[in-house]
């Protein structure tokens, strides 16, 4: 084989998740299309069905807009539903893309897709610039807490991949985002339909200084995304083998949620409150000295305390306060509205109790990021500010501390369906 | 790379076996769909990393076709003895004699149809109330949707346009009787991640994944192995060739391709250079655009 796949390498690489947002016809999938397809992640059997679908609608060049193309309902309609995950991989990275549509249901998939998200793409059309829909994509990204935003000026081409038009763009972004917390914000101007900009540089815009798409894709420092300083443990399940060899292990499987547990360190297990110490952090392949995020481990104690699903392990002195009135950023998934004192099951990393919603604060007008006071008719695809009582204290951080930790869902007892999406204040 | 970052590879294995004990303790009565190929074997592999140093906390289920390669058979039995797991096996020769299901008959007649039914029965047969598969969203479009947790009707059917939205890592594993939940615990992992994965953690393959002189006809575009399950037409010209398979399923429509690759390094080099899915070989995928999700809906995966 001519060219040798660097195995060694694949081996060592990070994995980036980003998703994507955009208004209808900025060119979201052809973008999407445009870096699989340029990046070689694009197998020829699917170019094939692609240029025949292209061909087809009467088009000369392939549409690359088709790779993203999804379910058969969608291809009917001609509209996309719901949030698809692609996937691709370059010699420095392997790729998930969170693809969220533009339309009605807009909010709700772009909060999923956001909810697992390192970085955003947000598209805007370099004829339109900064719109409505430019300011609710990055508020989402905000408020879900993405840590880095790159914006897609697209279709420079139509501009005449003119410098002026995209200094313009730029600066009418910065104005309006200096008003959210976003940590990482950059630019690339591009055209996704002739490919500037995205894998390669091209040639007509030689007064950008900055990388292309993928460069940066590629480059963006991810390692420190995780919270390495709060220890949080939640306990999934408890691993009891009940063989000889092993006749008095008792296990705590969970992911790491935050911060570094090391063998030998005192613990808290909350709720209870006893303390213990680490005795050892296993996995099949042998113990480990500490564990960190997002790391799926077993941790055995010193003592035998009684500890089950739902109870989370931290350090005596970073504990968690128990809450059973939580303030939370609501975002409302279901078409049924919420209903007056109803009781939702609230799930919480691994714990689960029941919550009610107790008042309704304010809406926030996602297009203008003005609070509306008055209105508490939560409907679907709204946001709001509320606070939940819960049946029993939920040991939750701030979100903007710890995602995973700082995260709730609520779910319809009547009809089991994941209702809502909170993020603790 | 810090000292607290985990290659690609180490997240996804983490991921997956997060989604596994979620599993465990989120349902009462889970399976493992276990076909025999090698995503199933990496679940079975990663579930047994779940729960270590416990064995599997449930049994692996097969839907046997009646028409398989009999290495895969040899393999399955000796993967449940050495990890001393239960096996359970469904049946679609029995759903054909029970009147069930009716065989397809002719020339490209397969049994991949008839697994759901079988398949289905099998699950409300031993009332299990999440069985997890080792299915990939990058395997094929109508799967680039689906959840890590997918929840199905009490026919076994999937609604694309219902399914519950999924935030963070907190699954709702929530049902009412009779329904049940598919779980896909890789679905994150690309063909090629797979691969080296079974690289990196040296898991055992069946030999049918490395290239080896196989007797194969030449039939819609790949090497379809002969076997007494497949009809010979006149034309049919049986020869020897170099061939491995990319995917196993049933023995009558899994076609080969021509290869030298007999080592994990080599199919990596090859799986690295290719430029057709794996899936293009199967010649249930072959029949229309849309015949996988039409599958899907009816509760095949
Ligand atoms: N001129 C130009 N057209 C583009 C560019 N990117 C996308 N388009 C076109 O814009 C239209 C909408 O693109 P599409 O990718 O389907 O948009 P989406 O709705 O955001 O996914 C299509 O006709 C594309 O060919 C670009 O960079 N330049």
């Amino acid at each position: 084989m001519e060219n040798n796949f660097d195995t060694q390498g694949y081996l060592d690489m990070e994995l980036l998740r980003f998703t994507t947002a955009g208004s209808v016809d900025d060119g979201k999938s052809t973008l999407i299309g445009r870096l699989l397809y340029d990046s070689k992640s694009i197998f020829e059997d699917q170019v094939q069905q692609v240029e025949q679908s292209s061909k087809k609608k009467g088009l000369e060049h392939v549409d690359l807009s088709l790779f993203t193309d999804g379910l058969k309902d969608e291809r009917e309609q001609g509209i996309t539903i719901d949030v698809a995950y692609r996937y691709f991989a370059t010699p420095k990275r392997k790729f998930i893309i969170a693809d969220t549509p533009g339309h009605v249901q807009y909010t709700r998939n772009m909060v999923t897709g956001a909810s697992t998200a390192n970085l955003a793409l947000i598209l805007v059309d370099a004829r339109n610039g900064v719109i409505e829909q430019t300011k609710r994509h990055t508020f989402i990204a905000s408020l879900l807490q993405i840590p880095h935003i790159f914006v897609c000026i697209n279709k420079m081409d139509l501009v005449d991949y003119s410098q002026l038009a995209y200094d313009k763009v730029v600066k009418e972004y910065t104005d309006f985002a200096a008003k959210l917390s976003v940590k990482d914000v950059r630019f690339v101007p591009m055209s996704a339909l002739h490919g500037d900009n995205v894998v390669s540089r091209g040639d007509k815009m030689s007064w950008y200084e900055g990388g292309t798409l993928l460069h940066n894709l590629e480059t963006v420092h991810i390692s420190s995304d995780h919270n390495l300083r709060d220890c949080r443990f939640p306990v999934q399940t408890v691993i009891r083998p009940h063989s000889d060899q092993y006749h008095d292990f008792r296990g705590y499987a969970g992911r790491v949620a935050g911060g570094i547990f090391k063998k030998g360190d005192s613990v808290v297990a909350l709720p209870s409150g006893l303390e213990s110490r680490i005795d050892a952090i296993h996995t099949m392949t042998g113990e480990l000295e500490e564990a960190f995020p997002p790391q799926s481990v077993t941790i055995t104690l010193e003592h035998d305390i009684d500890i089950s699903r739902g109870d989370v392990l931290v350090r005596s002195e970073n504990r968690p306060e128990g809450q059973q009135d939580l303030d939370v950023m609501l975002c409302w998934l279901n078409a049924k509205p919420p209903r007056p004192r109803a009781k939702y099951v609230i799930k919480h990393t691994t714990a689960e109790a029941r919550a009610m919603i107790t008042d309704i604060q304010y809406k926030m007008d996602i297009n203008t990021l003005h609070r509306i006071q008055g209105d508490k008719a939560i409907k679907m695809n709204d946001i709001a500010r509320v606070k939940l009582r819960s049946t029993k204290p939920l040991f939750a951080d701030y979100y903007t501390v710890n995602r995973v930790t700082g995260s709730i869902i609520l779910v319809d007892e009547a009809t089991n369906e994941t209702v809502a999406a909170g993020m603790v204040r | 790379m810090s000292d607290y970052s985990l290659t690609h590879l180490e997240e996804l294995e983490a991921e997956a076996i997060y989604i596994i004990r979620e599993v465990f303790a989120q349902f009462d009565n889970p399976a493992i769909l276990f076909s025999g190929g090698k995503d199933s074997i990496v679940v079975a592999h990663l579930a047994r990393k779940a729960f270590w140093p416990a064995k599997i906390p449930f049994p692996l289920v097969h839907i046997d076709t009646g028409h398989n390669f009999p290495e895969t058979m040899e393999f399955r039995d000796n993967l449940i003895k050495e990890m001393g797991a239960n096996l359970i096996v469904g049946s679609v020769q029995q759903s054909i004699d029970e009147g069930a299901v009716i065989e397809e008959t002719g020339m490209n007649a397969s049994r991949n149809a008839l697994q759901t039914t079988t398949l289905l029965d099998t699950i409300e047969f031993n009332n299990f109330d999440a069985c997890m598969g080792g299915a990939r969203r990058d395997e094929e479009k109508a799967r680039a949707k689906e959840r890590f947790f997918s929840h199905r009707d009490d026919f076994g059917q999937w609604d694309p346009k219902n399914q519950r939205p999924e935030l963070w890592n907190l699954f709702n594993g929530k049902k009412r009787m009779g329904e049940h939940f598919r779980v896909f615990p890789i679905s994150n992992w690309t063909e090629m991640d797979v691969w080296q994965y079974i690289l990196q953690e040296n898991i055992a393959i069946p030999e049918l994944y490395f290239a080896k002189e196989r007797n194969v006809i030449w039939r819609n575009g790949s090497w379809l192995p002969v076997s007494e399950f497949i009809t010979l037409k006149d034309t049919d010209e049986p020869q020897i060739k170099m061939v491995r398979f990319r995917t196993l399923g049933d023995i009558t429509i899994t076609g080969g391709q021509e290869s030298d690759a007999n080592t994990l390094e080599k199919i990596i080099q090859e799986v690295a250079s290719s430029r057709q899915t794996e899936r293009g070989n199967r010649e249930d995928d072959k029949r229309s655009e849309s015949s996988m999700e039409d599958r899907k809906r009816q509760g095949y995966f």
